[in-house]
């Protein structure tokens, strides 16, 4: 288990690379990217599906009002307390609570989803290089079945060749 | 794209994050030296009783609900001015967003802890949770103090959330650039953070769509903030507006707060290259906006008070216009109105010393503000036999100060330890159709734009 990879200085050379990863057959899915920041101006920074997550966010707030409404209205029946005249069940004082879970369910869920699709948290894998915080942009490939046709991709786009072995 | 593999960018941030002066040690020690004295003070109102403050029939409510107001109140410059400058995707916002959200996040932490500095047993606040007691008695959720409960871990909890997601790429960033106890930290703080176009995707979408919860969310903290006075029949509470004039008081004295934090933050750790004027006009701007509106709620109060002319509303009303309470009253309209308007409004003098003159002078005018919403209610209830007075004691300045000296102290301590502006946003905004925006917003703030 093994990957080879290059380092770019700039996001039209890491374009570059993914164009010719691409073109000796690479599969688009076993082409690894890591960079400091977003770059989803190019190609090859935009390689993400849509994501059900504004949904998982509807559901997330949908399980905090059901959550409010029977922390509120079910509590308030089973002790009731009578204050002042009002009703047992007070729904216009409780919607303030359960708008608050609603909300809070939204956003508990839309964190959820960013961790469980981004795969955090993890540990930090082997296939990665600390040059991506000097603003490089690592492209490379873990598992190539052949090495030699991987490095002269990279090599093409100005990338150094590196290796990582016993991923 | 001319971007090259230039560091300067992360090297300026992170500078605070890796060097440490002296400077920053004296200013830890005497921060909390004040802190401690502000603890000293809770001590020994806690052994003594809240007898040895200034809270006496009929005003119960003193320093300590003005500073939970004030303090929920500044924390409206984070998150909901973030949320808001990402949802319409200002490319200024870049520098300022961290910025403010930790002032919220402070904030709140801050302001949550005086409802239990006010209470006599603080030790029984976990009353307000909602859990089933022994009485088999829930707590009461008609109470304004549990709605607070709610609002104010909602908030909370989302602005951790949307401050802490952000982080981890800077986390990431530190962890690649240090060694030692610093790598194995900020290791375990970026989560195995890689920069993957897919985590950069789905990081960019969650922001998104929290920012759209946290903008209701907000604006529901200090609305349930203002529920707390305007459920009671107190003279001047009992009002319709006032979940809107407290949102737009705590939007005001939030960005003022904010104008005053970068200021500080750009001078002490050299930060002048990102913390530009035209940061500082912007917020002026909307903080000029909100002086207007506030100044109109605060008329509409006033006129809609001396319309009715009820004798116990008008004997408040007058305490403050012309009474023992006019003198801050007058200064507050001064702080809030009359100091910010010329310097927010002439282009000439809007430098950023102006808008932190203005900035300072609203932060004293909201304090004020909040405490004469409070305290004159308080002293001229229904009936003339329990009208009454208020002066705050040494606990309760004490207190005050330590509220102040706390903010300072964990801004100080949080941008140590991480960096203040957002490193990876920073960098994005180097991108060329950012640029052109960047170029396009520079343009019409000089007014070269029509």
């Amino acid at each position: 288990m093994s990957a080879v990879y290059g380092l770019f200085t700039t996001p039209e050379l890491a374009q570059q690379a993914v164009d010719e990863l691409k073109a000796v057959g690479i599969p688009e899915s076993e082409i690894t990217i890591q960079s400091s920041e977003p770059l989803e101006e190019y190609e090859f920074g935009s390689r993400d599906r849509a994501t059900l997550m504004p949904w998982i966010a509807v559901l997330g707030a949908a399980i905090g009002m059901a959550t409010g409404y029977f922390l509120t209205s079910v509590t308030q029946r089973s002790w009731a307390i009578n204050t002042g005249g009002m009703p047992i069940v007070t729904t216009w004082s409780n919607l303030i609570i359960i708008f608050e879970l609603t909300m809070l369910g939204a956003v508990f869920a839309s964190v959820l989803t960013l961790l469980v699709s981004a795969r955090i948290p993890r540990r930090l894998p082997k296939f990665y290089d600390r040059e991506i915080s000097n603003r490089k942009i690592l492209i490379g490939v873990a598992n190539p079945r052949n090495v030699s046709k991987v490095e002269h991709a990279l090599r093409a786009s100005s990338g150094g060749v590196r290796r990582v072995e016993n991923l | 794209m001319k971007r090259t593999a230039d560091n300067s960018i992360t090297d300026d941030l992170l500078r605070p994050v890796l060097q440490t002066s002296k400077a920053f040690f004296v200013a830890v020690a005497i921060l909390a030296a004040i802190v401690a004295s502000g603890f000293s003070a809770w001590a020994y109102q806690i052994y003594y009783g809240i007898g040895v403050t200034g809270d006496n029939w009929p005003v119960f409510w003193g320093f300590h609900e003005t500073n939970f107001v004030f303090w929920i109140g500044i924390s409206h410059a984070g998150t909901l001015i973030s949320a808001i400058l990402r949802i319409v995707n200002a490319t200024w916002r870049r520098p300022v967003t961290r910025c403010a959200e930790v002032i919220t996040a402070f904030a709140l932490m801050i302001g949550a802890m005086f409802p239990l500095v006010h209470l006599g047993r603080p030790w029984l606040a976990w009353w307000l949770i909602p859990y089933p007691s022994e009485r088999l008695l829930w707590p009461n959720y008609r109470s304004p103090l549990v709605w607070d409960f709610f609002a104010i871990n909602t908030y909370l909890l989302s602005s951790l959330l949307f401050l802490g997601l952000p982080a981890i790429p800077d986390f990431a960033l530190i962890r690649d650039r240090t060694t030692g106890w610093r790598n194995s930290l900020y290791g375990k703080l970026s989560l195995g953070w890689q920069g993957t176009p897919k985590q950069w995707h789905r990081l960019e979408s969650a922001m998104h769509l929290m920012s759209l919860a946290i903008i209701p969310i907000a604006i529901s903290v200090h609305t349930i903030v203002s529920f707390d006075f305007s459920m009671a029949v107190v003279p001047m509470w009992h009002s319709t507006i006032f979940g809107p004039y407290f949102v737009v008081g705590a939007i005001f004295s939030g960005i003022a707060a904010l104008n005053i934090v970068m200021a500080i933050i750009r001078k002490a750790l050299h930060l002048e290259k990102y913390l530009q004027p035209i940061h500082f006009q912007n917020l002026g701007k909307l903080m000029l906006a909100m002086s207007l509106l506030w100044g109109y709620f605060v008329f509409n109060e006033r006129l809609v008070t001396w319309y009715g002319n009820t004798p116990h509303e008008m004997a408040a009303l007058w305490s403050t216009q012309m009474g023992r309470y006019s003198p801050l009253f007058w200064t507050m309209v001064f702080c809030n109105f009359i100091l910010p308007f010329p310097l927010l409004t002439i282009r000439k003098l809007r430098s950023i010393r102006a808008i932190v003159i203005a900035s300072c002078g609203v932060v004293i005018g909201m304090w004020l503000e909040r405490f004469l919403i409070i305290v004159p209610s308080l002293s001229y209830k229904g009936t003339p036999y329990s009208w009454g007075s208020y002066m705050p004691r040494w606990p309760e300045i004490a207190i005050l100060s330590a509220s102040f000296a706390a903010m300072a102290l964990l801004y100080l301590l949080f941008s140590k330890f991480i960096p203040i502006i957002s490193i990876w946003e920073m960098k994005v905004g180097e991108h060329p159709s950012i640029k052109v925006a960047a170029k396009v917003q520079e343009a019409e703030a000089a007014g070269e734009l029509i």
